[in-house]
């Protein structure tokens, strides 16, 4: 069985990533708790605070949560901090409002009463409003605990750990036995602190006090020890996004190949270009087309030991479209070898800086290299489905498409954006909910076929690769490449370059150099 | 014993309670009567402090109660509410405790307190334990009304205490109230809206429309001499039933002796009402052979001549 097998094989990491996980959620609940408390409690008191203090811990909630973690990066950093910032920001809805009902809904009788036999303010609090509150508050509680231990699987994003390393991680890596290693035991911890808390919500309050400073403090203990054990001694700093971590073509060649090892942290892909112009890492991997690396002024090292694949980017798409629409491969081969490196990444800097739509970038696109039809679809026709995954120049290609597509064809054409990773993209197109995405020859190689044997020559030739590649996918799946676009996405680390310690670094042989010393 | 004098409240601009102002001896019990709106449950929540009001003062013992320190002058009165308010987390033992426990008595003086009141209300002694829920409504309110005495408070406060039960409980609930107050001599104020209420708990009635007294007085003076339209209007409900009820073995004396002269009946106690169980039981106890028939043909008589 592959999973026992991946489990048993990476046991100590799974179990330090419960640790971790346990304790953000523990250490953001408590925080939440030590401060929605008594915020529930004051607005109980002046009402007139109520709707102005719901409402702003609400809209908390409907931040999107990688966004909210994108938000930490300028004002928080990485790493744990921030993650335990945006948990807790999370957690104090279902808690203030819980309390704030709970003690509200307290018969307004009981307290009369309380206040008639003459009990001080406090004592009506302590003694009849939360204890009459404290089922409905505990149900806040655990709401929000499930909502934490669901979330905290995105600290994995911000380099905080947990058991989202092993998810994201497996997302991208196109690897079930890893997603479901990180899933499952998040699902359990959710059931099992859930379980925890209705059975203290049932028993008697000083069994709860004791179990909770007994057990609270080791946690916290673990989670510390855990978590600080992310950074080593070692000045430098790095952040990868987690399919880079995972892939041999990513970090793991490239640590064999030029024989260093670096300390880092998992990063969304999203963000850790905005981790390292903040400035709170040194070096990360990144994409050669992105954008980012030209407007943060950041500095691709040469791959001067040709580590990493060539990424040129092309369609993948379904047998059964082409045959379906006997023009479409001759009409999609009309951008063969069109976007050259320098073609892609103007395009993305206009989306990403300039503010331009990807629809009127890739009009102009079509425009200039005389692509572009005007023509009316035919609403009729079935829509074809492209697929991308969520960054900008996929967006971007997918619009080239649909206007090529639908200017020359006729055919309308349905864009499904926002496939968060390769796998998620990989798996609808196979099951047909979609017809077609733009997919890197590097990715096909390393990730689709996840080919051990395949010929070592292979990789920076785009015609041999290309080859290779339909040859083995069109046994596997009813799926094939069509022509290349012209320009090649490749993997790469890169530093800042405005940082002087970079000045002299060029390549990655000379930051293995430096990291050595 | 409680001196009110001059007291007026307003809520949002509204005067809910207008220059009232009463006076209660040791022992005395007063009916605060009135319709929903009349103020009479301001008046009583101002006696302990849960409201303050706007103009004039009150006394209790001479003293003003602002000079009171608010919880040690609440933990002084005795509070009954027509919700009971018990603490739904707290045992009938907890309940009764309360107030002791604010006042740190001793443990075991508390736990004999709450045995010897749970006997006098007629609750059995193992409803210690039991939780408010467990009991009736009736059965609440005689733990409400334990709790609102443990302390040996002199003075008890009721609002509405009965009006939530049911006809039939409610006479035994006020009855046990009333010997418990009698025994006590307990100094009381009953908010209600209901006349036979006024009537069968109180010495006194004070009748209040809009904030303002109408009229204080025995029930009989309020039946028999209203002093305005108003209180002669509000009395005039179901008059007959409120007159029998008023009637005391005092006044149909002379014609039970006139009619049956035979029947000896001098040691009846001459002020108790007829309607009262404590008449029923003396009436047993001193007539075993007594004649209900007899009893309502004086009645009759009586009614005959009087109105």
């Amino acid at each position: 069985m592959p999973m026992f097998q991946f489990l048993f094989d990476n046991a100590q990491q799974l179990l330090q990533q419960m640790i971790v996980h346990l304790g953000l959620t523990a250490t953001s609940l408590a925080i939440a708790v030590l401060i929605g408390l008594p915020l529930g409690i004051f607005i109980s008191r002046k009402q007139r605070f109520a709707s102005p203090v719901l409402a702003a811990t609400g809209m908390l909630q409907t931040i999107p949560s990688i966004a909210l973690l994108g938000f930490m990066i300028p004002l928080f950093g990485i790493g744990v901090g921030p993650a335990i910032i945006a948990l807790f920001l999370y957690a104090l809805l279902p808690i203030v409002r819980n309390t704030f009902t709970g003690i509200s809904g307290v018969d307004n009788a009981v307290v009369d009463a309380a206040k008639g036999m003459g009990m001080t303010a406090k004592q009506i609090l302590l003694k009849v409003q939360l204890p009459l509150a404290m089922p409905v508050i505990l149900a806040g509680i655990r709401t929000a605990t499930v909502i934490n231990v669901g979330v905290a699987t995105l600290a994995a994003y911000i380099g905080a750990g947990g058991l989202g390393e092993f998810i994201f991680g497996g997302i991208a890596l196109n690897n079930s036995e890893m997603i479901i290693a990180g899933a499952v035991p998040a699902a359990l911890l959710a059931i099992v602190l859930d379980g925890l808390l209705a059975y203290f919500q049932k028993a008697d309050i000083r069994k709860s006090v004791k179990f909770f400073s007994v057990f609270v403090p080791i946690l916290l203990v673990g989670f510390v020890l855990q978590s600080s054990g992310i950074f080593v001694k070692s000045g430098i700093k790095a952040a990868f996004s987690p399919e880079f971590i995972g892939r041999n073509d990513g970090l793991p060649g490239i640590e064999k190949q030029y024989g260093f090892k670096i300390p880092y942290l998992i990063i969304a892909p999203a963000l850790v270009y905005k981790a390292m112009n903040e400035g709170y890492v040194d070096v990360i991997d990144g994409y050669t087309t992105d954008s980012r690396i030209k407007a943060y002024k950041f500095k691709i090292l040469e791959d001067d030991l040709k580590t990493m694949p060539a990424y040129f980017a092309a369609p993948l798409i379904r047998q059964d479209a082409l045959s379906s629409y006997p023009d479409l491969q001759a009409v999609m081969n009309l951008l063969s070898g069109k976007i050259t490196d320098s073609t892609i990444l103007a395009l993305n800097y206009q989306v990403d800086f300039d503010q331009i739509s990807p629809k009127h970038a890739a009009t102009a696109f079509l425009k200039s290299t005389d692509l572009y039809r005007n023509s009316v679809v035919d609403k009729g026709l079935a829509p074809i489905k492209i697929g991308s995954k969520i960054f900008t120049e996929q967006y971007i290609l997918v619009e080239i498409y649909k206007q090529l597509i639908e200017g020359h064809l006729q055919i309308p054409v349905e864009a499904i954006t926002g496939l968060g990773g390769t796998k998620i993209c990989f798996e609808a197109l196979i099951n047909g909910e979609i017809d077609l995405y733009p997919e890197y020859t590097g990715t096909g190689l390393e990730v689709l076929l996840s080919d051990k044997k395949k010929p070592a020559s292979l990789a920076a030739n785009e015609k041999s690769t290309l080859t290779y590649l339909r040859k083995n996918m069109e046994s596997s799946w009813d799926i094939t490449w069509l022509e290349p676009l012209g320009f090649n996405n490749s993997y790469a680390l890169m530093v800042n370059a405005n940082d002087p310690t970079y000045k002299h670094i060029n390549n990655i042989s000379q930051l293995a150099d430096h990291i050595l010393q | 014993m409680i001196t009110v004098n001059g007291v007026s409240k307003i809520f949002a601009g509204k005067t809910v309670v207008n220059d009232v102002s009463l006076k209660l001896a040791k022992g005395e019990k007063l009916a605060l009567l009135g319709s929903s709106g009349s103020g009479k449950t301001t008046i009583l929540r101002m006696i302990n402090r849960l409201v303050e009001p706007d103009d004039g003062e009150i006394l209790i013992e001479g003293s003003p109660v602002r000079d009171y320190d608010a919880h040690t002058l609440r933990r002084k009165i005795g509070y009954v509410i027509q919700q009971t308010g018990l603490f739904p987390h707290y045992t009938v033992e907890e309940n009764i405790s309360i107030v002791p426990a604010l006042l740190k008595w001793p443990k075991d003086k508390i736990r004999e307190t709450c045995v010897d009141l749970l006997e006098r209300l007629h609750l059995p002694v193992d409803y210690l334990d039991r939780m408010p829920h467990q009991l009736s409504g009736g059965q609440q309110q005689r733990v409400g009304l334990a709790r609102a005495i443990a302390a040996n408070q002199d003075i008890i406060l009721m609002d509405e205490p009965f009006s939530a039960l049911d006809p039939l409980i409610r006479k035994s609930v006020r009855d046990d109230f009333l010997s418990i107050i009698a025994e006590f001599k307990k100094t009381v104020i009953l908010v209600t809206h209901d006349i036979q209420e006024a009537i069968t708990f109180s010495d006194h009635i004070c009748l209040l429309s809009e904030g303002k007294v109408q009229q204080i007085g025995t029930a009989e003076t309020l039946l028999k001499s209203g002093h305005n339209k108003f209180v002669d209007d509000f009395m005039a409900q179901d008059k007959l039933w409120y007159q029998i009820n008023t009637i005391t073995w005092n006044d149909i004396a002379e014609y039970y002796t006139k009619l049956y002269p035979n029947d000896s009946i001098s040691d009846v106690p001459e002020s108790i009402h007829l309607h009262s169980r404590i008449f029923e039981d003396s009436m047993q106890h001193v007539f075993a052979k007594l004649d209900k028939e007899k009893l309502w043909h004086s009645i009759g008589w009586y009614l005959k001549q009087h109105y």
